[in-house]
């Protein structure tokens, strides 16, 4: 009798915890995501288009797609750089600056804001003022992608085969030639990951921007900023709107890493 | 490359990261102490201040638990079990990772708001959930999703499920072949995802920023507070708050930085050859924010 009833609620309890989490995870994401598609949509195409068309959204997106373009590319240049020293050269201290470039991700985005603020803000002790200007949002948001930079690079540059690079120097090839066409070939397909993840990133910050960039319309308010404005004076289906073509962007370019992953083998950066 | 370049490339290396990362941090230490370790102090200690340090904790204590459960659930079901969507699960865990905090923040309140899709519910119920304690949890939680699952998946796909059939076959329960054989060989990578998911809660301010209203006093976290002292020309609360939160990443940084340290000595113990990097299991802080795109 007893083993019957276990055996009949066995199936209800092995099904609870599944139903659980699907349950918390709708709660936290599907349902949301969901939610923001609708609202992006709820009156059509056309006030879709004009939502994410519209003057102060156009520049918006505008100034984010090209700070972020900007950023992951010095970014990927700066990161090859840094991910070399880590790798080739040795020098006292290199395990505290390898914890210096993970700084970025475990700090808080506002903190993040609040250093570049207090050094390169209106009270700079180097007399450099960023703040309020467009070059500032380029400032944060290198702060906060340059661990994708680096460490999407790192691993790739460990493996290398530094018997090539030595053949190829020991038949009278530059350092430059060297570089060019033994070392960035090899590295090529990992930094343009770094660099997507670094972008993807990027179209999305707004701790580390708000601070610093100070939202003036027009001049340094990005697409985040813009959203959380929206949002703020209830014009939620507009602000849905343009977090939908964050999404999409966002999406697109991850699923762009993923192709160049496979194809180049590049694997899960670290 | 000829050693030549050596010195100056580490001289722009060092120099880039002093410039961007190493300085700036530094300062926010200075200015926070600029006019006393007192004044710092006073600063950190005024009602809303406290109120947003407790309320920073409560979050914490809600919201990580409940991330961790989540996280080992849907690891073991993704290790354990074959089913058509799978990926489809995977992917879910880590689109919070892809998306703005900003948008996080604003699909909640398109469900959970007065006019959002539960609004009507809600209200009629009684229950706040935007502007309120709920919702901080819940944007927080969201945000903080995919950390232990990257962590601990690896691990338990690794370790396949040999042992605990075997306990089973023994006559160990499920769930104490779970507590005695799974739990302490993931232990470690629990630990990691649990410590990344704390940091990430601690440090959230875009999501919380949308849902909470950041109202003094009742529904204002450390991280807005930090945004409405600059906001009110406080700006010595700032850095001092700014401090606080500094110093727990460092911590955190440490912590993984020794447990990474750590993983490396014992897999070199466990090897015989000397394995070289690309064969070491090395999760660094940055895997599971890379994985899928960030944190």
């Amino acid at each position: 009798m007893r083993r019957s009833l276990r055996g009949a609620l066995r199936p209800a309890a092995k099904a609870t915890g599944p139903t659980l989490i699907v349950t918390y995870l709708s709660l936290l994401v599907l349902l949301p995501i969901a939610a923001i598609l609708s609202k992006s949509f709820e009156n059509g195409l056309g006030s879709f288009w004009t939502a994410v068309t519209q003057p102060e959204a156009r520049a918006a997106l505008k100034l984010t797609l090209i700070c972020s373009l900007l950023v992951a590319a010095f970014n990927s240049v700066a990161g090859l750089v840094i991910a070399w020293v880590l790798v080739r050269d040795d020098f006292p201290g290199k395990r505290v600056v390898s914890a210096v470039i993970d700084l970025p991700f475990a700090l808080p985005t506002i903190v993040a804001g609040l250093t570049l603020l207090s050094l390169y803000g209106p009270n700079s002790p180097f007399g450099i003022n960023v703040a309020d200007a467009r070059i500032g949002i380029v400032f944060a948001l290198a702060f906060v992608t340059l661990p994708f930079s680096v460490r999407s690079v790192q691993p790739v540059l460990a493996e290398l085969d530094r018997e090539t690079e030595d053949a190829a120097a020991s038949l009278g090839a530059s350092s430059s030639v060297v570089l060019r066409r033994v070392i960035l070939p090899s590295v090529a397909p990992a930094m343009l990951a770094g660099a997507g993840l670094a972008f993807a990133r990027a179209i999305g910050e707004f701790g580390s921007v708000v601070l610093i960039s100070g939202n003036l319309p027009f001049k340094t308010e990005v697409a985040s900023s813009w959203i959380y404005s929206l949002s703020q004076s209830d014009q939620l289906s507009a602000a849905a709107a343009v977090s939908t073509v964050l999404i999409l962007i966002a999406l697109i370019v991850l699923g762009a890493i993923g192709i160049v992953r496979r194809r180049f083998n590049v694997g899960e950066a670290v | 490359m000829k050693s030549r370049w050596r010195l100056p490339l580490r001289i722009v290396a060092l120099g880039y990261l002093a410039l961007l990362v190493v300085i700036p941090v530094g300062s926010v230490f200075y200015r926070a102490f600029q006019h006393g370790f007192i004044a710092a102090w006073d600063a950190v200690t005024t009602p809303d201040a406290v109120h947003a340090l407790w309320l920073t904790l409560l979050v914490v204590l809600i919201a990580v638990p409940l991330n961790t459960v989540f996280g080992v659930g849907v690891s073991l079901i993704l290790a354990r079990h074959r089913f058509r969507g799978a990926w489809l699960l995977d992917a879910f865990v880590d689109l919070p990772l892809a998306i703005s905090p900003v948008v996080v923040g604003l699909a909640l309140v398109l469900v959970y708001g007065k006019t959002g899709w539960f609004g009507n519910w809600l209200a009629a119920h009684g229950i706040e959930i935007i502007f309120s304690f709920p919702g901080i949890v819940m944007a927080s939680a969201t945000v903080a999703l995919p950390y232990v699952v990257r962590e601990v998946l690896p691990v338990l796909q690794e370790i396949g499920t040999d042992q605990e059939q075997a306990a089973t076959t023994l006559g160990a329960s499920s769930f104490t072949a779970f507590r005695r054989i799974t739990l302490p060989s993931i232990r470690r990578s629990l630990a990691y995802g649990v410590t990344l998911t704390t940091a990430r809660v601690l440090g959230e301010f875009g999501a919380v920023v949308v849902v909470s209203g950041a109202i003094a006093g009742r529904t204002q976290t450390l991280t807005l507070f930090i945004q409405d002292s600059i906001d009110n020309l406080n700006p010595v609360g700032a850095y001092a708050g700014a401090v606080i939160l500094a110093i727990i990443a460092l911590v955190v940084l440490t912590v993984l930085g020794a447990d990474r340290e750590g993983r490396k000595a014992k897999w070199r113990s466990r090897s015989d050859q000397s394995p070289s990097d690309s064969e070491m299991p090395l999760p660094s802080t940055t895997s599971v924010l890379m994985s899928p795109m960030d944190h």
